[in-house]
């Protein structure tokens, strides 16, 4: 059995996935607030809610409405978007105007109310969410076993991240975006309907939220706390990676769960921690993050 | 994304007769928060003028501009724009008219190349510039189309903002301060490419700083103070009243 610094190449390559996979689900989750915050300029504690709201949806769209993996897929992120899009147009809006903390502490409320009421219904135990007949079983590699729905998870968080990243920096409607994050007054003064342009992309980053949501479904526990667990992580990540970059966005999600992972094998103990030392360093040395524009 | 772009307006709506009035301003006062900036400004532009507004700094030519555009915070009195009142529109609605505005500080953006920020705002109306021939009235912008857009010297930046605003269809600029802190070579351009697009039945209003540029250009000067205008003064009046006007605008 070949050994990497004392541990098999197995158990080694085993971690090192787990952790892309984990990464895959930071990089989908801090990409959506990076959108959301280079628009609004919010920091959105809800995320972790619609993540959470995105699995229950999938859950409970199989359980009463009989709606299976594939079509919970699409329909998760649209339903979870659309009432992201009702917030912002009901509560986010309102606020828009004061000190970014109101829309932080809003959001933080949201995301509190959402997880009580689910857990008075729920409980906080987390139910299990069948893996889809499609992706079940897994690739003998020979070095390693690699479980098929775990592969997907990561195929589809990459293709959806790329998708993103293209959208906003290829396409018109991303140049839109991009000028109305510089100056959306005069994106007014053009004709843009601004106020229409950012309740799309928070709908949007949302939707991206719910959409890691319905992948993670059969992966972890679905409970109503599973957000605001990671929710912690994602915040470091995004704090790495720079406010607001979406290429540093993606990276950085998917190099911080490789370093856990790595962490994983060689200091256990050090795993939960690794990030938010990585945090530390990156905050002393590029206070703006490693992609982020020095402001 | 046809949402957020919303339709060009349709040309049927718009009533396009020559020598009517393009813009009246009755009794306008703007706002900012707890001041008051504009106090009953009344001025009117007609289709195909070149009219500017000329006056100190902070005399509320470039919050005329913006409350124009609704982009200040409360304005009261009127401001049709061919025969809409815009007082109630959102801010969004107005450019569709067929306004184009090239705020002051030239707002180009960074996150986009120069290409980027010439293909960005929306098309307004039909019958604006093609990208082919905004790039022959400014060459040094197709040379300069990939590179970020505040990569380019201060006059390029100009030159950028107003083409902009000649692919949308606008049949009326609003210009603030297109020729503040330009070497006189770029501002002679500027002054080339007023002259055709005057030459192409544009109705333009300039705020200007500098009257040397504006004077032989202007059919029409309005001088602003304090918030109201004080004067109007047609070419043919100008000769014998520089020294007033000098002494208005203390120069």
């Amino acid at each position: 059995m070949t050994m990497i610094f004392g541990v098999p190449f197995a158990v080694f390559m085993g971690q090192l996935m787990l952790g892309l996979i984990n990464g895959a689900f930071y990089a989908l989750l801090s990409l959506g607030l990076a959108v959301i915050f280079g628009l609004l300029k919010i920091v959105n504690f809800a995320h972790g809610a619609m993540y959470m709201l995105g699995a229950f949806a999938t859950l409970l769209g199989m359980r009463y409405l009989g709606i299976n993996y594939w079509a919970a897929l699409l329909l998760a992120p649209l339903v979870v978007g659309l009432f992201g899009m009702v917030i912002e147009r009901l509560l986010l809006r309102r606020i828009g105007h004061l000190d970014h903390l109101y829309g932080l502490l809003l959001t933080f409320g949201l995301a509190l109310i959402f997880e009580g009421t689910l857990v008075n219904f729920f409980g906080v135990s987390g139910a299990r969410y069948p893996t889809p007949e499609a992706l079940q079983g897994g690739f003998q590699l020979g070095f390693m076993f690699l479980p098929v729905y775990r592969a997907w998870v990561l195929l589809a968080a990459l293709v959806v991240c790329l998708g993103t990243w293209f959208i906003i920096e290829r396409t018109r409607l991303g140049a839109y975006l991009r000028a109305g994050t510089e100056n959306p007054a005069l994106m007014q003064s053009f004709g843009v309907n601004v106020p229409l342009l950012i309740t799309l992309t928070y709908g949007f980053g949302v939707a991206l939220a719910a959409f890691a949501g319905v992948l993670a479904a059969p992966l972890y526990p679905v409970s109503p706390t599973m957000g605001s667990n990671l929710l912690i992580v994602v915040f470091a990540v995004v704090v790495i990676g720079g406010m607001g970059s979406i290429l540093g966005a993606v990276l950085t999600g998917l190099g911080m769960g490789l370093i856990e992972g790595l962490t994983k094998v060689y200091y256990p103990e050090a795993a939960n921690t690794v990030i938010f030392l990585v945090m530390i360093l990156v905050l002393l040395i590029r206070p703006a993050g490693l992609f982020g524009k020095e402001a | 994304m046809n949402q957020v772009a919303e339709p060009v307006t349709d040309p049927t709506q718009y009533q396009d007769h020559d020598g009517a009035e393009m813009l009246r301003v009755r009794d306008l006062h703007a706002f900012y928060g707890e001041s008051h900036i504009l106090h009953g400004v009344d001025f009117d532009v007609k289709r195909g003028e070149l009219v500017t507004l000329l006056g100190r700094n902070g005399a509320g030519r470039s919050t005329t501009l913006k409350s124009i555009m609704n982009m200040v915070g409360r304005r009261t009195g009127s401001i049709m724009i061919n025969g809409n009142e815009t007082l109630g529109m959102k801010p969004h609605r107005i450019p569709r008219l067929g306004i184009g505005y090239c705020p002051e500080e030239r707002g180009i953006f960074a996150s986009l190349d120069v290409e980027e920020n010439l293909l960005l705002p929306p098309t307004v109306r039909s019958g604006g510039m093609s990208i082919d021939e905004i790039y022959a009235m400014f060459p040094n912008l197709y040379e300069r189309r990939r590179s970020q857009g505040t990569r380019l010297s201060g006059g390029e930046q100009q030159m950028l903002a107003m083409a902009r605003i000649l692919r949308t269809g606008a049949r009326m600029l609003l210009l603030d301060e297109i020729t503040e802190g330009l070497a006189p070579v770029i501002v002679q351009k500027l002054g080339e490419v007023l002259v055709k697009l005057r030459d192409r039945g544009m109705t333009i209003v300039l705020v200007e700083q500098n009257f040397r540029f504006a004077a032989p250009l202007a059919d029409r000067h309005y001088v602003m103070e304090h918030g109201r205008i004080i004067e109007e003064i047609s070419k043919a009046e100008l000769p014998g009243k520089r020294d007033h006007l000098n002494s208005l605008l203390g120069v």
